[in-house]
């Protein structure tokens, strides 16, 4: 194989691109990935390196009694075999918010598939059948699965001696947060209510199933330290967790972000990181871990299963009186980000609504379940669920049209939030609902327009040829949400950008260094637009993000092009200032608007915000290279109060409308969505062909949620589905067109006036589907994902 | 063992093959061809599509041994093959139908014209590239898509691409690169 390694390179925009902000400019990754050549992080690769593999637990929950791992070490081609106990600090566990994770298995598994062993050898499969020769002693546990196990008066613990930072404010040690946020009195104005409508619902354990596997190469260093290559969302937040329990100062632990193939929360937590270290720091050698899809499923935290209970009022008129609900979250056997996901449930529980008078507690468990962490819309999603269900259900008791009755009820600017905070930028809920109702309907009965015979691919069932029509039945149903943007609660949430300008072969060249992780969502185009825009340069040079740069926080929350996206222009108009002085002592003798007038960079030459060109870059700059490196920061927030839940909480609040169409084979139970269009507000569209990608892409993913995708898990707490043969997310066949109406009303705060887009299009997809199956069958659907047992009632 | 078999033209071999090691890790780990994504490992994703003797396989689930002699193309040989078979003349949906979606070629590739397949250029064009950790398998699917019909239907375009698992883009870009790419083959004659 030619080559000693292979590891991520620079990207640089073609020498045509001129185009900065919102253009649809091109991925500068895009050449490398349509060839094959972008090196992902399971394509790392080192001459001579070894293979980790990690023993899990088959048990939800047991008490290791022995581990013995010598038959697994005599294996021929084996190099190490770590347990518990050969782990090299006194610092043996991590996480994101409570360090409370073991890096492996501290005498109990507290989850299926929780690490227990490590191995290195030289392919593969010697690693993996070695590891297969550990032989560990379990002593199965009672497992706690649910509110009432988990509560109960004789109730295992799942952390006991818990001293994190909510430890002392919960009511049970087994509740890692609770929420609660009271506004007004829900009581008195319910008795203004004429119609109450009650609602219990439930969301299933949604997967992210990220294409690329949880893999990466740790290549340790002469100098003690190592250098890690992985696929990871915030590459400083890994490092945070890393180097204390190698015993190593931070700055030993090199790390660069490798190809990300997709995230979608999936990789906030650590998973192959600490491990491969460890197994490269005791070899010596190079050591590569890729997972398999079934060890990925266990190698993740998943989105949070919830109940939720609901209650509204509302007058004969159609204004909503109060509120009161309850959200429970299943968080699995370690934290992870549990505490922040309640923080977003609890405040975003009421949706897009003016509701005055408002009671809501939100909690997340301790159970011996699969760890629960970030997903893509992260606590909102299920909420959002719930609400709109509830929409519907109050219109249709008051006779109301769903919509209107909605938009009757939708915050604008100016609204009061449960938590107190005013809304201080557009909010244009009504506007959405009004776009995604105007865009025409699809034509009734596709399946026939093609010829004589039914097209069945285009009717519920599909190839599986189960109807040519008789017993479909269309529905069409609505949703919209809210979503807050960026790092809430008062966490101070920064990125940082090295911007450094040049001249290279006579022309002006722009290199933008982050730590961003680019994880799909084309943070490195817009980079890469920024520059051009601040700088008026043609060539831009993206680095490889690494943590020889400050931190760019995480590429999760909608946050990397708001914060990310912020430090790069940030950093660039510091770049500009300096550039323009030095132009101003090589020429400003020449011309008097080197000192009078406003100065810009526009393709490659200083003008004056008049038009006239003053010097050309090139020459500005000479021999000198303007180098820096800034942070940027958002406005900052607040904590919720831990009795009233108020506080100025949330940086931005990002919102989309759904409309979907669905048809039904009432009689197999299966849904064919026809389309599903989407309305939203970004603010302004730096890349208008990402966001619309984006917009797609998050759509799909509640389309999964509302009719496709759960992890099952066992009444022993055992995952039963852990494979894309048994979890399910949507193909092309069962993802219908998604038109989208991008709306663009700048929030003054914000860069370019720009909103945060990832995570809003995840939420109003899955209730605007439930909501047309609700339509078309009548049934009361209080479940996602809804299957066809749910809708045949066998 | 040894396995010998021609890889995107070339033929290429492989030393110490223990037998249970797929088609796809003797590219990846033993050839130094990544292109072919290993996201699922069991059939399911089509990430790791390659043409084995021209039919389009998940690689993941052929052996290796099962290569011995045989033909293979996989991502890194998509170019070389578009070269060699050349424009056809075709009646599919006109450029301008194709180019609906609105996308603009501001910032074109590093890449020049000539270096990339067709269906490679259109992926990047059409916005069909997020993570990209599908697209080889995506690539190697719609070409042969294009191959055997010149001017699919989007029905005829599901069909064909219904195994290759896509988790960024809600496929509507992935839609748009293959209409793009039939199109422009149009254009060429």
């Amino acid at each position: 194989m030619a080559g000693t390694t292979r590891t991520p390179t620079n990207l640089t925009q073609g020498a045509k691109a001129d185009a900065g902000i919102g253009a649809s400019t091109l991925r500068p990754d895009g050449t490398l990935k349509v060839t094959g050549e972008f090196a992902y992080s399971s394509d790392m690769w080192h001459e001579d390196m070894l293979w980790g593999f990690t023993l899990r637990s088959p048990h939800a929950h047991a008490r290791i009694l022995s581990v013995d791992t010598s038959d697994a070490l005599a294996q021929a081609g084996v190099y190490a075999v770590l347990t518990h106990d050969d782990l090299p600090t006194e610092h043996k566990k991590y996480g994101l918010e409570f360090t409370d994770t073991p890096v492996l298995a501290d005498g109990v598994v507290r989850h299926h598939g929780e690490p227990v062993a490590l191995v290195a050898a030289d392919h593969p499969e010697t690693a993996r059948r070695a590891a297969a020769k550990i032989k560990v002693e379990y002593e199965e546990l009672p497992v706690v699965h649910d509110e009432a196990s988990a509560l109960a008066e004789d109730a295992p613990l799942l952390h006991p001696g818990r001293d994190d930072h909510h430890a002392h404010e919960v009511p049970h040690p087994n509740i890692v947060h609770r929420q609660p946020i009271i506004r007004g009195d829900a009581n008195a104005a319910a008795r203004r209510a004429d119609v109450i409508v009650t609602g219990e619902y439930e969301v299933g354990m949604q997967d992210q199933a990220f294409l690329g596997p949880e893999s990466g190469l740790a290549v340790p260093g002469e100098d003690g330290g190592v250098d890690l290559y992985v696929a990871t969302q915030w590459l400083h937040s890994d490092l945070r967790q890393i180097a204390p329990v190698l015993g190593l100062p931070e700055e030993k632990v090199r790390m660069t972000l490798s190809g990300v193939g997709g995230a979608f929360g999936g990789r906030e937590d650590l998973s192959m990181q600490i491990h491969a270290c460890l197994l490269a720091l005791r070899t010596g050698k190079p050591v590569k871990i890729v997972y398999n899809r079934f060890e990925s499923f266990f190698g993740h935290v998943h989105r949070h299963p919830a109940k939720l209970w609901y209650e509204h009022g509302a007058t004969r008129d159609g204004k909503l009186t109060h509120m009161k609900c309850r959200i429970v979250l299943d968080g699995g056997a370690y934290a992870s980000a549990s505490p922040a996901v309640v923080g977003n449930a609890s405040s975003l529980s009421v949706g897009p609504y003016v509701i005055e008078d408002v009671e809501i507690e939100a909690v997340a468990l301790y159970t011996n379940n699969p760890p629960c962490g970030a997903m893509r819309g992260f606590g909102a999603v299920q909420a959002c669920f719930a609400y709109e269900a509830q929409m519907d259900k109050v219109a249709a008791e008051l006779g109301m049209d769903p919509v209107e009755f909605r938009q009757l009820n939708a915050m604008t600017q100016g609204t009061i939030m449960p938590t107190g905070q005013v809304v201080d930028s557009p909010a244009p809920v009504a506007e959405l609902l009004r776009r995604v109702k105007a865009l025409p309907l699809p034509p009734e009965n596709q399946w026939e327009s093609a010829g004589q015979t039914a097209d069945v691919r285009a009717l519920p069932g599909g190839l599986s040829n189960t109807t040519h029509g008789e017993g479909v039945v269309r529905g069409v149903g609505y949703a919209v949400g809210i979503k807050n943007v960026g790092f809430s609660e008062g966490f101070d949430d920064y990125s940082t950008a090295r911007v450094r300008l040049e001249v290279v072969a006579g022309e002006p060249v722009a290199t933008v260094h982050t730590a961003m992780a680019e994880v799909g969502q084309g943070g490195v185009t817009v980079h890469a637009q920024i520059a051009r825009t601040e700088l008026g340069v043609q060539q831009v040079t993206i680095h490889p993000a690494d943590t020889q740069v400050g931190s760019a926080g995480s590429t999760s929350a909608s946050r990397q092009t708001y914060m990310t996206g912020g430090a790069v222009k940030n950093t660039c108009e510091a770049v500009r200032d300096k550039a323009l002085q030095l132009g101003r002592r090589r020429f400003g003798t020449f011309h008097p608007a080197w000192a009078t007038a406003e100065l810009l960079l526009e393709g490659g030459k200083v003008v004056t915000d008049g038009g006239e060109v003053l010097a050309d870059l090139a020459d500005v700059l000479g021999d000198d290279v303007v180098d820096l490196e800034l942070e940027f920061r958002h406005r900052p927030t607040e904590a919720f109060d831990i009795v009233t839940g108020q506080g100025f909480g949330h940086v931005q609040y990002s919102f989309a409308a759904h409309r979907a169409v669905v048809e039904v084979d009432t009689e197999l139970g299966l849904v064919k969505v026809v389309e599903l269009a989407c309305a939203q507000d970004v603010g302004k569209a730096l890349n208008p062909l990402s966001v619309v990608g984006q917009i797609q892409g998050g759509t799909t993913q509640g389309l999964g949620l509302a009719v496709m995708e759960e992890i099952i898990v066992d009444p022993k707490s055992k995952v039963r589905n852990p494979s894309f043969t048994d979890y399910l997310i949507p193909t092309i066949l069962d993802t219908p067109t998604i038109p989208v109406d991008v709306l663009e009303l700048a929030d003054d705060h914000a860069p370019y006036g720009l909103r945060g887009i990832g995570e809003a299009p995840t939420l109003s997809s899955t209730p605007a589907v439930v909501s047309a199956i609700r339509a078309a069958t009548g049934l009361a659907l209080k479940r996602v994902p809804v299957r066809p047992e749910h809708i045949t009632g066998v | 063992m040894r396995v010998t078999f021609t890889v995107n033209g070339r033929e290429q071999e492989a030393d110490d093959v223990w037998e249970g090691e797929s088609l796809l890790y003797v590219l990846r780990e033993r050839m130094g061809l990544p292109g072919s994504k290993n996201a699922c490992e069991q059939g399911e994703c089509g990430s790791c599509t390659v043409r084995l003797d021209d039919v389009p396989v998940c690689s993941c689930l052929v052996a290796a041994g099962q290569v011995q002699g045989r033909e293979v193309v996989t991502v890194e040989g998509l170019a070389d093959q578009a070269r060699e078979r050349g424009g056809r003349a075709t009646d599919g949906t006109t450029l301008d139908q194709a180019k609906g979606w609105q996308a603009k070629p501001h910032g074109a590739q590093a890449a020049q014209p000539g270096q990339l397949a067709p269906i490679q250029q259109a992926f990047i064009d059409a916005g069909a590239v997020q993570c990209g950790f599908c697209t080889p398998g995506l690539l190697v699917a719609a070409d042969e898509l294009l191959e055997r019909n010149s001017s699919p239907t989007d029905a005829d375009i599901r069909e064909a691409l219904s195994g290759n698992l896509c988790r960024c883009t809600g496929y509507e870009k992935i839609l748009d690169a293959v209409r793009l790419a039939a199109a422009r083959q149009d254009e060429v004659v």
